[in-house]
């Protein structure tokens, strides 16, 4: 194998930041495959995308990217590589083919080289129906075909894609997939930055990163060989899976584990120690057996292991009382409907949430997931149909449903500037917490959260992990009946959103009712059940059990959410690809 | 509900403060006007260039250049010899005013006739030139008059002039008290617009409107703040504009205070309605410069609102700044209380109910 992307012990800092972005790194990048840079946010990947293309010049150590030093011949590196960063430059407001035109002039790209690329790069991205559409009313997954569209333009020798399958749906994704797959096969060296995990181990060689450190360089199938043995499922559960989860978590012989559906995935310490399903109380019907082991679990095991079954957070919190009426439908969408214009973005969607069960809203980029989810919360006025929290109509008394209910959205919406102690501080006032209550549930927090250490510190400069812990507090400041979840752990590290979910876990037990969007298949199987929107409508409703097997054909389940997922949609009549994303 | 509030507005001092660059949005252009617009942006003519052509030569010639030459407005005189020189002075721009005088001036003078003098005037920089034309004017005038008493002739009459309210024209009498209300503008816009919209770009602002706050208590958060801003601006440059620049206050302070008040909420109200309608700072950015160009140009800062045709006039009614300048002007130089302030104080009322009610229902109806 050839070698496009030569790094020897590189190392980067950023000027005021006392961690270096990346510690003594050494790799290569092979030709004629896709190379997964791996890792969490903040892991180092885009930096060491960026070095690679010369963007950045490394505080130590050297690069070369075909043979060429990235910094010194910037100029003939840049005529030959195609770098496609996390938010690529389409103009929203010129149409796919003038954005492609862009593109061809400022690569020069000029007479019969043009129209021939330009109909060979329409064909390849299936993008010749919307030629004339503004890029701007594209999907989040054709915008991404769009940005490979025009990075391909100068006929590169060398493919960077930094995240390309963010806030891209299954569907796009394995699109997006089959596309770079089929430029690798064709001798295209390929970086492919993300933080899915799941689609790393479809990459040939991965170079796995966290905190600027290379943890692995190679096959994730030689990575995940080593855990071979240690991933076991439990399933025929009697009993509540979560509190068996709990008890898991904390046996000695456990490392990791997860819920899937109404079974647990365990990782083992030791392939020889089994857990004893007798003394985990699973239930007389309860089986094991072994599950192929994910690079996940590989992951999990370098870093440590996971976080332990028992969440602090919800120990201290107050079981949620409901009158009895009220506990079959905590949330309620009835007939919900949004217009925008002719466009109808949700289309008679109802559904109902009784308490203590975790809901989870999954679909397609601009399927109208969001615009349910945002209706339901509050944020957006439905166009007919009604939601209510609690019993509550969110249009009508909205500040009292308001007082119980808390939301933690994808951006962690804090106040940068402000300090960890001032953001909680500023949340506790807003749901009317103050005095001495408010000072002991601050404190209460810091503590939960292991905060404390960063009390005095502005919530950017908090590390992803603690930036997610800090939202989850400001959201939970007020002990809220009902949470909502809009996809609350993208881009954290798997142990994180472990730890994450083990609190969510722990919140559901105390009676709280929890609404979440996700795109993360592995989050999909923590939901007790899963509503799937697709064009607008409702599409399927369901345990993540009975999804898999309506999913399946010929009397087999489907092996994975994510499989299932894409076979609902595609029998639904497939994505609506002309949908905008709202 | 009071508890909420403050927590509000301590948020949002906080953002303000804390933050350097917001901070030093709301501080700098506070000291760089006070200190530059004072002595940059100056009225008077006093570093002028004046040209003299003197064709005659005579006594009476020479001490008229004199006397011009003497002149505080000019300090650098050029005394040309040809018709050329002078005009290409006043081509080249070295001079503003040229005065020519002619060959016959000290024998026409002499003989008792009158004697006309040439002045060419830059017409680019019609302003000053006019203002310096008026100094060589007078000048003239005063010889003329000397020349008429010492023959023992009566000099006919003439106007005297008296300035009310600024017998000295200071024009930074003029300047600061207007100056209090532009740079106000700039912080009460930029603390209710700017913030609202950094607030949907984070996310916060949904996170606002999840909680229990309603519509009314998240602007109300948002006017407090604003309004105590651009309060500390304002005080900080007419504390200035008193003690640094002594420019006397001879009207009420608390008609002051209520008055800035008004005009702070006034703009929080237009502040809010440009947030309603932006969902970017970009966009709000470009929504206060397309209030705040006209409305400073508008407000009779720049040109007195009486020579604007009636359209310009009746915007320039809705414009606070219009009514804010005339305020100050009048509280500092011209004794104003509330009584006489009222006049100016009620459309600044009308124009705030009016933008503050529009805002609230744009907030409204994106909710529900």
């Amino acid at each position: 194998m050839s070698v496009a992307v030569e790094l020897t012990r590189v190392t980067h800092r950023f000027p005021g930041v006392e961690a270096p972005a990346l510690d003594d790194v050494s790799a290569s990048v092979p030709a004629g495959v896709i190379t997964g840079l791996v890792g969490p946010d903040g892991a180092g990947k885009t930096t060491l995308m960026r070095l690679m293309a010369g963007l950045l010049k490394a505080s130590a150590g050297t690069i070369r990217s075909l043979g060429l030093d990235p910094i010194g011949e910037g100029a003939q590196l840049r005529a030959r590589l195609g770098y496609m960063p996390q938010k690529f430059g389409l103009y929203e407001d010129l149409t796919v083919g003038e954005n492609l035109e862009l593109y061809a002039d400022l690569r020069d790209i000029t007479g019969e080289a043009r129209s021939a690329s330009f109909a060979r790069l329409l064909a390849f991205t299936k993008l010749r129906p919307f030629t004339s559409r503004p890029a701007g009313k594209l999907s989040g997954g054709m915008k991404q075909k769009l940005g490979l569209a025009c990075v391909l333009l100068g006929n590169p020798e060398l493919l960077l894609l930094d995240e390309p399958s963010v806030g891209v749906d299954p569907i796009s994704r394995r699109e997006l997939w089959r596309m770079v797959n089929e430029l690798a096969a064709g001798g295209m060296p390929v970086v492919w930055s993300t933080s899915y995990l799941d689609e790393a181990e479809r990459c040939p060689h991965i170079l796995l990163m966290s905190g600027g450190k290379l943890l692995y360089a190679g096959a994730p199938q030689e990575l995940t060989g080593r855990m071979s043995g240690r991933s076991v499922q439990i399933g025929s559960i009697s009993g509540n899976r979560r509190t068996l989860l709990q008890r898991a978590l904390n046996a000695a012989e456990v490392m990791d584990g997860v819920i899937q559906g109404s079974r647990i995935r365990l990782v083992l310490r030791d392939a020889a120690w089994a857990p004893d399903l007798a003394a985990l109380d699973a239930g007389p019907e309860a089986w094991l057996r072994p599950a192929e082991p994910r690079l996940e679990d590989a992951f999990i095991d370098i870093l440590g292991g996971g976080p332990g079954g028992e969440s602090e957070l919800a120990r201290l919190m107050t079981p949620v009382v409901l009158p009895e009426a009220r506990r079959a439908a905590v949330i309620e969408a009835v007939n919900l409907t949004k217009r925008f214009g002719d466009f109808v973005a949700a289309a008679g969607v109802g559904f109902r949430v009784p308490q203590g069960e975790i809901f989870g809203l999954l679909g397609p980029n601009g399927a109208g997931k969001s615009t349910t989810f945002r209706m339901v919360c509050g944020l957006l006025p439905p166009s007919g149909g009604h939601a209510s929290v609690l019993g509550i109509d969110l249009r009508t008394h909205a500040a009292a449903a308001r007082q119980r209910l808390g939301y933690m959205a994808q951006k962690f919406s804090l106040y940068g500037n402000l300090t960890v102690e001032q953001n909680l501080r500023f949340f506790a006032g807003a749901y009317g917490l103050s005095g001495a209550r408010q000072a002991a549930k601050i404190a209460e927090m810091l503590e939960t959260f292991a905060l404390t250490p960063h009390r005095a510190a502005p919530a950017d400069e908090l590390a992803l992990g603690f930036k997610q812990r800090l939202a989850l507090a400001c959201a939970l400041m007020h002990d809220p009946a009902v949470l909502f979840l809009d996809e609350p752990t993208s881009g954290v590290d798997p142990v994180t959103r472990r730890e994450f979910w083990t609190h969510i876990n722990g919140l559901v037990q105390k009676g709280v009712t929890v609404m979440v969007t996700t795109h993360f298949m592995d989050e999909a199987e923590y939901c007790d059940r899963i509503g799937l929107v697709n064009r607008g409508r409702l599409i399927a409703t369901g345990t993540p059990d009975e999804l898999k097997q309506a999913a399946g054909r010929d009397g087999h389940e489907a092996a994975t959410m994510e499989e299932a997922f894409i076979a609902l949609i595609e029998r639904s009549g497939g994505e609506d690809e002309g949908r905008a994303v709202a | 509900m009071l508890a909420r509030l403050l927590t509000l507005i301590r948020k949002e001092l906080l953002l303000a403060l804390r933050d350097p660059q917001s901070r030093r949005l709301l501080i700098l252009p506070v000291l760089l006007q006070l200190l530059l617009f004072p002595f940059a942006a100056t009225l008077e003519v006093r570093n002028a260039t004046l040209a003299i052509l003197d064709n005659d030569r005579g006594a009476e010639a020479q001490e008229l250049v004199k006397r011009l030459a003497a002149a505080r407005a000019f300090p650098t005189v050029h005394l040309v010899t040809d018709q050329a020189a002078l005009t290409r002075t006043i081509d080249e721009q070295q001079s503003l005013v040229g005065v020519e005088f002619p060959a016959d001036f000290s024998r026409r003078l002499a003989q008792g006739e009158s004697a006309p003098l040439l002045a060419i005037v830059d017409g680019r920089r019609s302003n000053s030139a006019q203002i310096a034309l008026g100094y060589v004017q007078s000048i003239v005038q005063d010889y003329a008059d000397e020349r008429t008493r010492a023959a023992g002739g009566e000099v006919p009459s003439r106007i005297v002039l008296r300035n009310r309210y600024n017998p000295n024209l200071e024009y930074r009498w003029f300047l600061l008290p207007s100056l209090v209300a532009i740079i106000t503008t700039i912080g009460s816009l930029v603390v209710t617009a700017l913030s609202i919209a950094r607030e949907r770009e984070q996310g916060t602002f949904e996170q606002l409107l999840v909680s229990p706050l309603t519509p009314a208590l998240i602007m109300l958060g948002k006017t407090v703040p604003a309004l105590l801003i651009a309060f500390g601006q304002a005080l900080v440059i007419a504390l200035a504009a008193i003690f640094v620049y002594r420019v006397p206050f001879t009207g009420s302070l608390p008609a002051l205070g209520v008055c800035m008040i008004l005009y702070a909420l006034s703009l929080a109200g237009f502040g809010l309605f440009i947030s309603s309608i932006c969902s970017t700072q970009q966009q709000a950015f470009l929504g206060v410069f397309t209030f705040m160009v006209p409305a400073i140009m508008l407000s009779g800062f720049v040109a007195p609102v009486e020579n604007m045709p009636a359209f310009f006039r009746g915007i320039a009614w809705v414009d606070p700044l219009s009514h804010f300048i005339v305020i100050l002007k009048g509280v500092f130089l011209k004794s104003y209380g509330l009584a006489l302030a009222w006049p100016n104080m009620w459309p600044l009322l009308l124009t705030t109910g009016l933008t503050v009610s529009l805002a609230y229902w744009m907030f409204r109806r994106q909710l529900a």
